[in-house]
C-alpha cells in the first residue's frame, strides 16, 4: 500500500517576511472611544499567530481593521508593506479576495442552505462550472466533518455546526490568509480538537497565513507559532512563542493564561462596595 | 438665543439626513447595472415581494371596489346619473386608490419584510461577511430587493384596481340591478389608457422606487440591534407612506391639470 505523501511543512522552512503589520495603530469606533491603543504587532506569512485575550479587550477589532472593514484613528495597518487604504474600494476588494474570515457567530446566510452558504463565495468569485463547484463544496464540507449536512438550511443545524460551515466557506477559495474570530466558542470537545487540527493543517497544506483570535489558551498554544496577548484597554501586553508565555513571569500574563480569578486584572468592573449599594451598614 | 441654536441644529439634521439620503440612493443607482447582470435576483425578489403582498392587495382591492360602488351609487343616484358608477369607481381606482392604497400596504406589508430581513442580516453579520468575501452587499442584496420592489409595484397595483372594478361590478350590477352594458360601455368610453391607466402605472412606479428605497435604506441603516431593527421598520412604514401621499399629490397636480 502506497504511503500517503508528506506534506511540507511550513514551520520548518524560513519566512521571516511580514504578511500583516500593525504600527502603532489606534482606534475607537467613535471619538469619545479608544478601543485599541498604540498596537505594533506583525504576522509573519505561512505562520499560525493568536492573537488572545479577554472579552472586550479588542481582538475582533484588530481582525476588522485588517478588513479594511474601519479606518485607523492613527497609525497604519499593513499587508505586504502596503497601507490599507478604506476609501481606496478597488484595494479593498483585492484585499478582501485574499482573504477568508470565519466570523464569531458564523454570519451563514439564513436563506442559503449549507451547501449554498459554502458555495458562495465560489459562485461570486469564479466562473466554474456547477458539477466543479459541487465537488469543492463537498470536499470543503467534508473537511469539516459536514458533508452530510449539505442539503439542511441554517436554522436546521446546530451553533457549532454552523460555525464548521462557517469554517468550509472560509476556506472554499483557499484564501492566502485565514482570519478566525473566536473558533472554538460553542464546540464541543471532539469539534473543537477537530477544528484546532484542521486550522494547522489547513495552514501547512497550503501555506496560508492564519490569524486566530480566542480566549481559549490551550487550544490556541497547541496549533499556533506565535502569540500576542491582548488586555483591556486595547494593548498588547506580552508576545512571544507558546512556551515563552507559558514561561512568563508577567503576573498579567501568568493570570490569564492560568485563569487565576485574583491578580491584576479585576474580575468585578469598577463599582462602589457591595454593602453601599446593598443599604446595609458597615458594622452589622 | 438657545431655541436659534436647536433650530439650526435641526435645520442642519434635516440636511445631513437628506444628503445621506441623496448620497445613498445614487450609491444604489451606481450598483444596478452590475446587479441586472444577474437578472434572476432580482426576478426571485419580484415573485417574493408580489406573492407577500398579493393576497393583502387583492382584498382590500375588493373590499375598496365594493365600497367605492355604493358609495359612489347613492352620490349619483341622486342626480339621476347611476348608470355612471362604473366610470367614477374605474377612474378613483386606476388614477388614484390602486396606486396609493397599493403603495400604503406595499410600504406595510412588503416594506417592512425587506426593512426587517437586510436589518437582521447587518445584525447577524451576514453583510459584514459579504463584504469581507469582496462581494457588495448594496449590488448583491440591496440592489436586487431595489429592482424587485419597483417591478412589483405597478403590477401589484394594476391588480387592485382590477379587483376592484370587479368587486363595483359586483356591488352595481349583481346587487343592485344597474344595467350591465352600460357599467362597462361609460366605462370604457370616459377612461383614457394613456391618461389615466397609464399616469396611474407611472405613479405606482415612482412609488415603488420610494416604498422600496425607503426599505432597503432603513434595512442597511438600522441599529445592529433587535430594538434598532424595529425602529427602522417603523420608520420604513411612516416615512414611505408620508412620502406616497406628498409625491401622490405632486403627481397629481402635473398629471392631471387641466390648463
Amino acid at each position: 500500500m502506497p504511503s500517503e505523501p508528506t506534506l511540507p511543512n511550513v514551520r520548518d522552512l524560513p519566512s521571516s517576511d511580514k504578511l500583516i503589520e500593525f504600527d502603532h495603530v489606534s482606534f475607537g469606533y467613535d471619538p469619545t472611544s479608544t478601543v485599541l491603543r498604540d498596537i505594533s504587532a506583525s504576522f509573519q506569512r505561512g505562520k499560525v499567530t493568536a492573537i488572545l485575550g479577554g472579552s472586550g479587550c479588542g481582538k475582533t477589532t484588530l481582525l476588522r481593521l485588517i478588513g479594511g472593514v474601519h479606518p485607523v484613528r492613527q497609525g497604519a495597518v499593513r499587508i505586504d508593506g502596503e497601507a490599507i487604504d478604506t476609501r481606496n474600494a478597488e484595494q479593498l476588494y483585492k484585499l478582501r479576495r485574499r482573504l477568508g474570515m470565519l466570523f464569531q457567530f458564523g454570519a451563514l446566510f439564513t436563506d442559503l442552505s449549507v451547501f449554498e452558504n459554502v458555495a458562495f463565495p465560489l459562485r461570486e468569485h469564479t466562473d466554474l462550472d456547477e458539477t466543479m463547484i459541487r465537488d469543492i463544496v463537498l470536499m470543503k464540507l467534508n473537511a469539516v466533518g459536514l458533508r452530510g449536512a449539505a442539503s439542511l438550511r441554517i436554522s436546521q443545524i446546530s451553533g457549532g455546526m454552523a460555525r464548521r460551515v462557517a469554517l468550509a466557506r472560509a476556506i472554499a477559495l483557499d484564501p492566502e490568509l485565514l482570519l478566525y474570530d473566536e473558533p472554538f466558542t460553542g464546540l464541543d470537545p471532539i469539534a473543537m480538537g477537530v477544528t484546532a487540527n484542521l486550522i494547522r493543517k489547513l495552514n501547512d497544506a497550503t501555506g496560508a497565513t492564519s490569524l486566530v483570535v480566542s480566549h481559549d489558551v490551550q487550544e490556541c498554544f497547541e496549533i499556533c507559532d506565535y502569540a500576542y496577548i491582548m488586555a483591556a484597554p486595547g494593548v498588547v501586553i506580552a508576545h512571544g512563542r507558546p512556551e515563552e508565555l507559558n514561561a512568563s513571569d508577567d503576573p498579567q500574563v501568568r493570570q490569564f493564561i492560568r485563569g487565576e480569578p485574583d491578580g491584576p486584572v479585576k474580575f468585578h468592573y469598577p463599582a462602589p462596595p457591595l454593602a453601599q449599594d446593598l443599604g446595609l451598614r458597615g458594622d452589622r | 438665543m438657545e431655541w436659534i441654536a436647536a433650530l439650526g441644529r435641526f435645520a442642519l439634521d434635516i440636511l445631513r439626513a437628506l444628503g445621506h439620503h441623496a448620497a445613498f440612493f445614487f450609491e444604489l443607482l451606481r450598483t444596478l447595472p452590475v446587479s441586472l447582470r444577474r437578472p434572476y435576483f432580482a426576478v426571485a425578489q419580484v415573485h417574493a415581494l408580489g406573492n407577500l403582498s398579493l393576497l393583502v392587495i387583492l382584498s382590500s382591492g375588493l373590499a375598496v371596489g365594493f365600497v367605492l360602488a355604493l358609495q359612489t351609487y347613492y352620490a349619483l343616484a341622486t342626480y339621476g346619473a347611476a348608470d355612471s358608477v362604473g366610470l367614477v369607481v374605474n377612474l378613483s381606482l386606476v388614477r388614484e386608490l390602486g396606486p396609493v392604497v397599493t403603495a400604503l400596504l406595499f410600504a406595510g406589508r412588503a416594506g417592512t419584510s425587506l426593512t426587517a430581513e437586510i436589518g437582521l442580516m447587518k445584525a447577524g453579520e451576514q453583510l459584514s461577511a459579504m463584504e469581507l468575501m469582496a462581494v457588495d452587499p448594496k449590488s448583491r442584496v440591496l440592489a436586487p430587493r431595489f429592482i424587485g420592489g419597483i417591478i412589483a409595484m405597478p403590477l401589484l397595483a394594476l391588480l387592485f384596481s382590477a379587483i376592484g372594478i370587479l368587486g363595483a361590478y359586483v356591488v352595481a350590477v349583481l346587487l343592485i340591478g344597474l344595467d350591465p352594458g352600460n357599467f362597462w360601455s361609460i366605462m370604457e368610453s370616459g377612461v383614457d389608457v394613456r391618461r389615466d391607466l397609464g399616469n396611474g402605472i407611472i405613479k405606482s412606479i415612482v412609488f415603488g422606487v420610494i416604498c422600496s428605497f425607503v426599505a432597503v435604506y432603513q434595512g442597511f441603516e438600522a441599529k445592529a440591534t433587535p430594538e434598532g431593527v424595529a425602529r427602522a421598520t417603523t420608520r420604513t412604514v411612516v416615512i414611505s407612506s408620508l412620502t406616497v401621499l406628498a409625491m401622490d399629490f405632486v403627481l397629481t397636480a402635473l398629471m392631471f391639470s387641466t390648463r
